[in-house]
């Protein structure tokens, strides 16, 4: 077995609601999970199953109230700002929004640069960083001089990456990356995903909805479902013949993009629904 | 509901202490000797304390603070040092004049605003430029200097409307028209100007929003659309900023008071500014805070009305 | 494609806010006004001919002419003078209330919005506060107490004047902070301070600029206010202070008054006007960020729409199938798009064309699949049959027939008429396309009792019908809730409730289920499969899911930057495309490709981490 790079435990976060006595909204409800060196953990869940909460508790994005988040077996899950800002070589993060996710008032080369001068980079390094950054994303030179609003919605996402890589990180937590790019984009994108894998060993933890994005990416898969991890495992067995009922429910209810097979698809689905349906209401006769 | 009306009502009777309270500490303490300034800088030091044992300055700031705020719940405000006349009755005869300005003057804002800026919302092109730049200048010039305007060509040339002067709502309609006339115009001109730019922009988003199309494909004229469900929804952030105008016109109709001579709030709230007749000024703080959180009830109910987010949550 | 780098748009410059100011007109003239004005103010010593306290018992109330230019007062003190040094005195009043307001309001808005907590709270309360009494009532007690010191008054109105600030500030930052830019510094490991300056400062600049000029404005109009009504100080000249003079003798001197009011208002409109034309300035320098994604969409269609045209590349059509396949079903022809054309007109009078010769046909009971990326103009060829374009939008040429009648050429009147009764819409956000204000039960019922002339009790009874038929549990619940009570799915329902409450012929749905999670489409995909069943309605689905269609399609049409590129029955597509988009639309389809497989440590060989990068296939987007 190769060493952990990230080790998640029983992870529980809980957001304070408004009002007087109220109990915290609980988005994570104690979830577990370990990336190794170089490989692609996919996470998987609808809307609300938590799934962006734990890329952000792993980032200190989330305010962790339980258990423990290891990296390289140092926890992680309380630390300061002095030691978050150590932990930004380490992990980084690409979002899902190439249209929020930059500052619309800053070039391409003060993104890229940013994370560059917190480590007070001197300016020609740093210059000749912005230009090795772009070359692995496979923007142009010229680009550095323009603003995020003169690029399409994957031309931004490269950037993004770039921003991501440019303190040489071990871990990137990916939110949604290629959910908001049109189809074509979507898949050059994911390629350049696995292609700066193959090439710099960075580890992912990629978050998605979208259960066909996760399987082409990822080596295990963990599939979320109202703040627990329902099934984890192996990617191909996760997302090809899942064992837990909702990830089943999930699967089924992909459509399937040929018309034959997805009428096929289709009754399997419904079929699917009334034996889970019978087996509940045997569940709670029992 | 109730938890709502209740739960405002309760954030305005608050909202009443604080300001009450605040201004008589600041007034009260912040003065510096004031007996000495009501009786002059000749007196001697024992008819100040006189004075101020007279008035009851003498006592410890707490201890005064708690006999006016007893008798205030009454309805007793207090006696003016320098008229003593009773500070209550002397608010209350002027706060009808004012009242009626401002909100005449918020009546007809509101009336023409809703008017002009669905105009310039539904037509834009031209409609709207000119509606924008009017209402840009409109909101530039200081109230006062429009007031100034009026009563020097109305009043003083043309000579269609009595310069100064009042006659009460009860003693003649028509009277208290011609006299009202002029300043409700000076006051309600500014505000007309920002409310139009809210009303306007509020519905041009309003328009925007993607029920709009919806209603619209399921057969609904785009006449009914906008005046039932776009004008209900622009309605919120343009009470809200009518509420703040209603505010500013309360200030502003001190200085309109005073050059059309209307017997109102503004013209014993100078006096006593002038002679620092504290008592007289914290009654007419407490008739103007009491106005403003009796509006901002009046608002925010009409907003729970009109949006359930707000009514509900 | 190899690894070159697709060109990018050219460069927009970046020119500062003030340089723009000189070409907006009102802008340099307001500019120039108070360039102007404070100048001669700074200038007053050398520029007066006379001391402006020095009264003269000679002059009192003197008229213009070589002695005194503007004439002198009623204590005959010389009026231009006085305009010049009260100039000095008004501007640094307000000036001075200006300082006080921007330090007390951004900071405490920067820190409030930035950190929350109690601060937050606290000084929000503060701010509702201040805010609860007007601005003169508060200054006129402070002068009861303090006496009159201008200085005093304007420092205690700067004070007042910081909530606009604060709320600005607040309100900026706020939004920014959530921002994912924001986020993303953090995980930077960028500090508060340095984020505070990078992100937010930058944001928060311009509108507190435009907002410096509101408030300068107000607080010289209302410093004249206050020496108006007699109770500055007297022994320094301000524009209020001469107009107090001035109208006490209104009659004896009128233009007495109208120097200082001409002053006052000069200054206040010039600096409205400023912030107005900063604002404009400020908002067509952001445009084409504010731009909604499908203007920008619009805009890359109009951009590719010379590339097309050059190709002249003509439609892929598949023949129908023969008779006795699937889509037997179909019935007669109920909507026929021919050549049609939809254009926005642009501010320069010219009109950007996003779609471009269109054609279209659905029959009666078949499932017309419109497919493509962001741009293609799918959604706006819906809407055109609509005739519900966004503002600007138009049909530029073409004809739309339904049942016999040109839609394009259509009355107003007559189209609503046809929409909601015989086409219906579904749109793609579930919650925006509900009014938050009315409940569920109203907005469902009101275009029945239009469209059909129902009764309420008879709407009200249809409505509950329809919404057990699309499957909500408890369907008088829903009907007297408000939309935000409801689930995006639960609200998706709603609207598909609505769009066939009127029986339509034909319904168009706009990506229906895009922002839905897959399992609820799933649910939302089977209902629209039951009610076209039923109703044996035309269906023109919109959507850039090949899921999606292979679910529900019958016909499927690609379109590409405003174009239809290929058009057939749905397996001739799936299985025979032709055209080269529409191919490469179907091989990024991600759904039959090979899963990652297993992990392996030779995956990441450390050797190679330094080497360089390899040619790869063409990967640019």
């Amino acid at each position: 077995m190769t060493e952990t790079l990230l080790d998640v435990k029983d992870v529980v976060v809980e957001y304070p609601l408004k009002g007087f006595r109220k109990e915290p909204f609980k988005a994570l409800k104690g979830v577990s999970l370990d990336i190794r060196p170089g490989e692609t953990v996919g996470l998987v869940g609808e809307s609300g199953s938590g799934k962006t909460t734990l890329g952000r508790a792993v980032l200190g994005l989330a305010p962790v109230t339980g258990g423990s988040i290891k990296y390289r077996g140092q926890e992680i899950s309380k630390a300061t700002r002095a030691q978050r800002k150590q932990l930004s070589h380490e992990i980084q993060v690409v979002f899902q929004d190439p249209y929020t996710s930059l500052n619309p008032s800053m070039t391409i080369e003060q993104i890229l640069t940013e994370p560059l001068t917190v480590r007070k980079v001197e300016r020609q390094a740093a210059n000749k960083r912005v230009a090795e950054l772009l070359d692995q994303v496979r923007l142009p030179h010229d680009a550095a001089h323009r603003l995020p609003r003169e690029f399409s919605g994957g031309q931004r996402q490269r950037v993004a990456i770039a921003r991501a890589l440019a303190l040489d990180p071990k871990l990137i937590v990916c939110d949604e990356p290629v959910s908001a790019l049109d189809l074509s984009t979507q898949a050059r994108v994911m390629e350049l995903f696995i292609e700066i894998q193959e090439r710099t060993g960075v580890a992912y933890l990629f978050v998605s909805h979208d259960l066909a994005v996760v399987r082409h990416l990822s080596h295990r898969v963990a599939v979320m479902y109202h703040g627990e991890i329902v099934e984890w495992g192996d990617g191909e067995q996760v997302t090809g013949a899942p064992e837990h009922p909702y990830t089943q429910r999930l699967f089924m209810a992909a459509p399937i993009p040929d018309p034959d097979r997805q009428a096929k698809h289709r009754a399997d689905r419904l079929r699917l629904l009334e034996l889970q349906r019978e087996q509940d209401v045997q569940a709670g006769a029992a | 509901m109730y938890r709502f009306v209740l739960r405002r009502l309760f954030a305005g009777v608050l909202l009443l202490f604080v300001i009450t309270t605040v201004a008589y500490l600041m007034l009260y303490a912040g003065g510096g000797d004031i007996a000495r300034r009501i009786v002059g800088p000749t007196a001697s030091d024992a008819q100040v304390a006189l004075k101020a044992s007279q008035l009851g300055l003498d006592r410890p700031l707490v201890v005064q603070y708690w006999d006016w705020l007893t008798s205030a719940l009454t309805g007793d405000l207090g006696r003016s040092w320098f008229t003593g006349q009773l500070v209550s009755v002397g608010v209350s005869s002027r706060l009808s004049v004012t009242v009626s300005l401002v909100l005449g003057a918020v009546i007809i804002a509101a009336l023409i605003s809703v008017v002009i800026g669905v105009w310039a919302a539904v037509r834009r092109g031209w409609v709207d430029r000119v509606v924008q730049f009017v209402g840009v200048l409109g909101f530039a010039i200081p109230g006062f200097l429009i007031a100034l305007g009026l009563v020097s060509l109305f009043a003083l040339n043309l000579k269609w409307f009595k310069a100064t002067g009042y006659v009460p709502i009860s003693t003649s309609f028509g009277g208290w028209a011609a006299t009202v006339t002029l300043p409700i115009i000076a006051l309600s001109i500014g505000c007309i100007a920002a409310v139009v730019q809210q009303v306007r922009g509020s519905l041009i988003d309003a328009l925007r929003q993607d029920y709009v199309r919806t209603l619209r494909a399921r057969g609904l004229s785009f006449n009914r659309v906008v005046y039932k469900h776009v004008l209900r929804n622009a309605g919120g952030p343009a009470l809200a900023v009518l509420a703040v105008q209603f505010i500013g016109l309360l200030g502003g109709a001190v200085i309109v008071e005073q050059i059309f001579a209307l017997p109102g709030l503004g013209q014993i709230t100078v006096a006593a500014t002038g002679q620092g007749d504290i008592p007289v000024v914290m009654g007419v703080v407490v008739a103007t805070a009491a106005i403003v959180v009796t509006v901002n009830l009046i608002i925010d109910l009409a907003q729970g009305w009109l949006n359930p987010k707000v009514r509900l949550s | 494609m190899t690894a070159t780098p697709l060109a990018l748009p050219t460069t927009a410059v970046k020119v500062s806010l003030f340089r723009r100011l000189l070409t907006h007109p009102t802008g340099v003239v307001s500019l120039l006004v108070l360039f102007l004005v404070a100048v001669a103010s700074a200038l007053a010593p050398l520029l007066a001919t006379h001391d402006p306290n020095t009264a003269s018992l000679q002059d009192v109330l003197a008229k213009a002419g070589s002695e005194h230019l503007l004439g002198a007062d009623s204590a005959g003190r010389d009026v231009l003078s006085r305009l010049l040094f009260a100039g000095q005195f008004s501007l640094a009043g307000a000036l001075l209330a200006l300082s006080v307001a921007l330090v007390i309001g951004v900071t405490a808005g920067l820190i409030a919005g930035y950190y929350g907590g109690w601060f937050d709270s606290a000084s929000s309360w503060l701010t509702g506060l201040t805010m609860a009494l007007p601005g003169m009532v508060v200054l006129l007690a402070a002068r009861a107490v303090l006496g009159p010191s201008m200085w005093l008054s304007m420092m205690i109105f700067g004070v007042l004047l910081s909530p606009a600030f604060f709320r600005l500030v607040y309100a900026s930052v706020t939004a920014v902070r959530n921002e994912l830019y924001v986020d993303a510094a953090r995980v930077s490991g960028l500090s508060d301070f340095r984020i505070i300056g990078r992100h937010i400062l930058t944001v928060v600049r311009a509108p507190v600029i435009i907002q410096s000029a509101m408030v300068l404005g107000i607080a010289i109009a209302i410093q004249a206010g206050l020496e108006f009504l007699g109770l500055g100080d007297l022994n320094i000249p301000t524009w209020g202070s001469m107009l107090n003079d001035g109208f006490i003798n209104i009659f004896k001197s009128p233009t007495l008054v109208l120097w200082p009011s001409l002053m006052i208002g000069l200054v206040c409109i010039a600096l409205t006007l400023l912030a107005n034309a900063m604002r404009d300035e400020l908002e067509r320098s952001r445009g084409p960020v504010k731009k909604s994604r499908k203007a920008a969409a619009a805009a890359a269609a109009a951009d590719a729409e010379g590339a097309a045209e050059k190709r002249g590349a003509a439609a892929v059509v598949h023949p129908d199938e023969p008779a006795g396949a699937e889509n037997s079903n179909a019935g007669e022809l109920l909507l026929e798009v021919t050549d049609l054309g939809v254009g926005y007109d642009q501010p320069d009078g010219s009109t950007t064309h996003v779609v471009n010769h269109v054609g279209l046909t659905v029959r009666r009971g078949e499932v017309h699949g419109l497919v493509g990326e962001s741009g293609s103009g799918k959604t706006q060829t819906a809407f055109s049959i609509l005739r519900l374009l966004p503002q600007g939008g138009r049909i530029t040429g073409g004809s739309i027939f339904f049942e016999g009648k040109d839609l394009a050429h259509l009355s107003e009147k007559e189209m609503t008429r046809v929409r909601g009764k015989r086409i219906a819409y579904i749109p793609q956000e579930p919650m925006s396309n509900l009014d938050g204000a009315f409940t569920i039960g109203s907005q469902l019922t009101e275009p029945m009792r239009v469209c059909l002339g129902l009764s309420k009790a008879e709407a009200r009874n249809r409505a509950l019908a329809l919404l057990a038929k699309v499957g909500i549990p408890n369907p008088e619940r829903t009907f007297n809730a408000y939309p935000h009570q409801v689930s995006g799915g639960m609200a998706q329902r709603v609207l598909i409730a609505g769009a066939v409450s009127c029986e339509p012929d034909l319904l168009i749905a706009d990506e229906p289920t895009t922002a839905l999670d897959v399992t609820v489409q799933a649910e939302v995909l089977n209902l629209l499969r039951e009610l076209q069943d039923e109703l044996n309605m035309g269906v023109i689905l919109v959507t850039h899911n090949f899921g999606v269609v292979a679910d529900l399609c019958d016909r499927v049409t690609v379109m590409q930057t405003g174009r239809v590129v290929e058009t057939g029955p749905v397996r001739a597509i799936f299985n025979n495309a032709q055209h080269p988009y529409t191919r490469q639309l179907l091989d990024a389809i991600l759904e039959d490709t090979a899963p990652r497989g297993q992990y392996t440590t030779a995956g990441h060989n450390p050797a190679e981490k330094t080497a360089e990068p390899k040619e790869l296939k063409g990967v640019t987007s």
